[in-house]
């Protein structure tokens, strides 16, 4: 059987091609100069540029961490560009009508169409092509209702004091090697602010395209959910097919203030290097949210890309009542490696979370989850429930689970369940004596095992997942 | 003629299971099989099926006019070769109406027909359910996740009549059911018998054959058959057992 499963998840990345667009981009290397000229580039603040510049003197006294269950070459931060623009973006297009063409087409073929008439009625997008965001869909609909959204380097200028207030209090300037890299040298992504007591009239996303080769991308999204709003937040990736390792190093900081909720999730498909291990996406990512009393966030992700994947996202409970969830699925084939999962720190009373974690290895890949749950010693009453599931294919690849629990609470419940299956031949062989092909029969039985974290997906979204699943495990079968 | 195997061998685990096996079923036939455990008889199914790890070491199946053995097992059910299994398996978050949905399409298909929407499919897949007496429920859970032995046996008639297939061959499809079920099951059978639709039913009861009627019956021991006779067959296999089987072998060796 494994040999049918082999050719069935023979590599293919539909979102390989690259655009033939003109790039402004900055020679390699990184020093203080080079984060001078970010910051000019986007005409930003002086407050702006020392912020930078401190993170950055943190980052260069830090090491890279070696803790996560992955191998991989170092980066050399010094043979990578920071910043790279198409070139028809310096005249910064007022609209649609004024944008490179190729850049829309880019999208068009990655199956986000940014005219809005054509876009799935209710969803804004923000798209950010390398280093700038190139458009942000229905503003004027978001504004009648107060929403934010626009690219972070627009609300730099525009919503100083928002920005000013809120960039680095959830994820510190200095929190670790990656997230300090960010913070100084980060160009674009998205902003979004809900003001109070609003429910956000349409699904946000953000979609990120790397395309220039030997640039990284270092994007940071920000979003504040004042009292008691609500919003829905999407943001999905993919990158060109390339024989070299790129760098992708993105910080995402949530504020759910008090009875406020934000749902987050990402479907990340990066190019994930091919069969021997060659190229793809060195995705390094730190995520988090902060819970004030009654709030409640909730990260989804589906991880089908990059080559490696070092990847977190969490939610400090600090209020009373609040309620942080993590739903991930995170697929790994060929030599994939993903080192992925959440923190839930409790430090409110009564506060809540639930974990449920999907991993599936395939081929040579390596799929680990890691969690920690922490109960502070105010956590009265708090309860975590935990489950993580891993599904092999094949015989070669490998599944690791290391939860953490540190409660200084006795009152704390935590709870935590992990089953380990493989799909099975008798499985495959109904599947094919009922007329599947092996590839919709593997497919449809990873989606299946997939199913209580899809569902947690905005339904648009939950298609778009499972239709990625499939693409991801197809191959080259008959 | 529907189905033709000529000495057929086919061994799993380099084990030799089938020895030589004939038999020849024409359109619209019902054949039952007996015989001992261990003879042979899932084997049977598997081999007809396609599944890999059972390995044909001689002989030919033609499958209406095409040599079954050169296909892979999708193209064979695709063809028209249904097999309803001993141990039905789940595949949990998978619902009954996706998957029979997908296997369907698939059919379609082949024969050139267009897909049935989620709503036609619905129909015709609660009007099938109806049928086998399984609650509409059924069609949202998981393929056979947590169902009872005899509501799996249900499970997989329901999806042989939902395929349409050309050949259906029902393993032990009577065994662990309750009287009821097993009136159910019969029904399901007896309601896609139109004359051109064959069926090998093996069984190790005499009882489900008094609501199958079959054309057929054979004795298959030790990889082969080794008797063939009419519904009376089977009722001396009721009363007296295969202790018979031993000197029978000898004679006919
Ligand atoms: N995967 C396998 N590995 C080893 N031996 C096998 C395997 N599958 C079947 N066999 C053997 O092949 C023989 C025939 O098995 P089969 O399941 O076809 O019998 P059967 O006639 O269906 O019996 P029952 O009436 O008990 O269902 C048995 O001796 C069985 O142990
Ligand atoms: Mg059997």
């Amino acid at each position: 059987m494994s040999e049918q499963i082999d050719k069935a998840l023979a590599r293919k990345y539909d979102a390989g091609f690259v655009s033939e667009i003109e790039s402004d981009t900055f020679p390699i290397g990184l020093d203080e100069s080079v984060i001078r000229r970010i910051s000019a580039m986007k005409e930003e603040p002086e407050w702006m540029l020392d912020w930078r510049l401190q993170a950055f003197r943190s980052w260069q006294k830090m090491k890279e961490p070696d803790w996560a269950h992955l191998g991989y070459e170092k980066v050399d931060y010094q043979s990578i560009s920071y910043y790279s623009a198409p070139k028809s973006m310096k005249d910064k297009p007022q609209s649609l009508a004024e944008v490179d063409p190729e850049l829309l087409r880019t999208y068009e073929k990655l199956g986000i169409p940014l005219h809005e008439q054509e876009m799935l009625a209710g969803v804004a997008v923000d798209a950010v092509f390398d280093s700038v965001s190139v458009v942000t869909t229905f503003r004027a609909k978001l504004e009648e209702a107060g929403v934010i959204f626009c690219p972070i380097s627009e609300a730099i200028k525009k919503y100083p004091d928002l920005v000013k207030k809120y960039i680095g209090s959830v994820v510190p300037r200095s929190d670790n090697f990656f997230a300090a890299l960010n913070s100084a040298v980060f160009t674009d992504g998205s902003f979004v602010y809900i003001p109070k007591g609003v429910r956000c009239p349409m699904e946000l996303s953000t979609y990120f395209r790397i395309n220039e080769l030997n640039t990284g991308q270092f994007e940071r999204t920000l979003i504040i959910a004042e009292e008691g709003s609500h919003v829905s937040y999407l943001e999905g990736c993919t990158a060109p097919q390339r024989d070299e390792n790129q760098l992708h190093a993105a910080v995402v900081e949530l504020v759910a203030q008090d009875n406020a909720e934000i749902k987050y999730s990402t479907v990340q498909n990066w190019y994930p290097g091919d069969e021997n291990g060659k190229g793809g996406i060195y995705n390094f990512v730190t995520k988090r949210g902060i819970c004030e009393t009654n709030a409640k966030i909730s990260w989804t992700q589906v991880e089908t890309g990059s080559a490696i994947t070092w990847k977190y996202p969490s939610c400090i409970l600090r209020g009373d009542n609040s309620v942080g969830e993590f739903y991930s699925v995170a697929l790994t084939r060929g030599r994939q490696q993903a080192d992925t999962g959440t923190k839930m720190i409790h430090l409110g009373k009564n506060t809540k979370s639930t974990i449920i974690s999907k991993g599936i290895s395939a081929g040579n890949s390596s799929n680990a989850y890691r969690g920690l749950v922490k109960m502070g010693p105010k956590a009265d009453g708090a309860r975590n429930f935990t489950e993580c599931d891993s599904l092999l294919i094949g015989d070669k690849s490998a599944a690791h689970t290391f939860p953490y629990i540190e409660s200084s609470n006795p009152s704390a419940i935590v709870e935590h369940e992990a089953t380990t299956s493989k799909v099975s031949d008798d499985q495959l062989f109904l599947c094919q004596q009922r007329g599947l092909d092996t590839e919709k029969a593997v497919s449809m039985i990873v989606n299946g095992f997939c199913k209580e974290v899809f569902k947690e997906l905005p339904m648009e979204f939950a298609v778009e997942a499972g239709k990625l699943l499939e693409i991801s495990l197809e191959g080259s079968v008959g | 003629m529907m189905l033709t195997i000529k000495d057929l061998q086919a061994s799993v685990e380099e084990t030799t299971i089938l020895k030589g096996l004939n038999l020849t079923i024409n359109p619209g036939e019902v054949h039952a099989i007996m015989g001992p455990n261990g003879a042979g008889k899932s084997t049977l199914g598997y081999v007809l099926s396609g599944r890999e790890d059972y390995e044909v070491q001689g002989g030919t199946v033609e499958f209406e006019n095409q040599n079954l053995l050169d296909m892979e097992v999708d193209e064979r059910a695709r063809a028209g070769i249904f097999l309803a299994f001993q141990y039905p398996v789940e595949i949990p978050g998978v619902s009954n109406m996706e998957f029979m949905k997908e296997s369907v399409n698939a059919a379609r298909k082949e024969r050139g027909e267009e897909p049935l929407t989620a709503a036609e499919f619905l129909k015709t897949a609660k009007a099938a359910c109806k049928q086998v007496n399984l609650p509409l429920e059924f069609l949202k859970r998981g393929v056979n996740e947590g169902f009872s032995g005899g509501e799996k046996k249900r499970n997989e008639i329901m999806q042989m009549i939902l395929l349409q297939p050309k050949l259906c061959i029902l393993d032990e499809s009577d065994s662990g059911l309750d009287i009821d079920a097993l009136k159910v099951v019969a029904d399901g059978v007896n309601s896609q018998r139109d004359g051109k639709r064959s069926f090998i039913v093996v069984t190790h009861y005499q009882r489900l054959l008094d609501y199958i009627q079959p054309d057929y019956v054979h004795i298959l021991a030790d990889g082969k058959i080794v008797k063939s006779g009419g519904p009376e067959l089977a009722k001396e296999v009721e009363a007296s057992g295969y202790a018979w089987l031993e000197g029978h072998e000898e004679a006919s060796a």
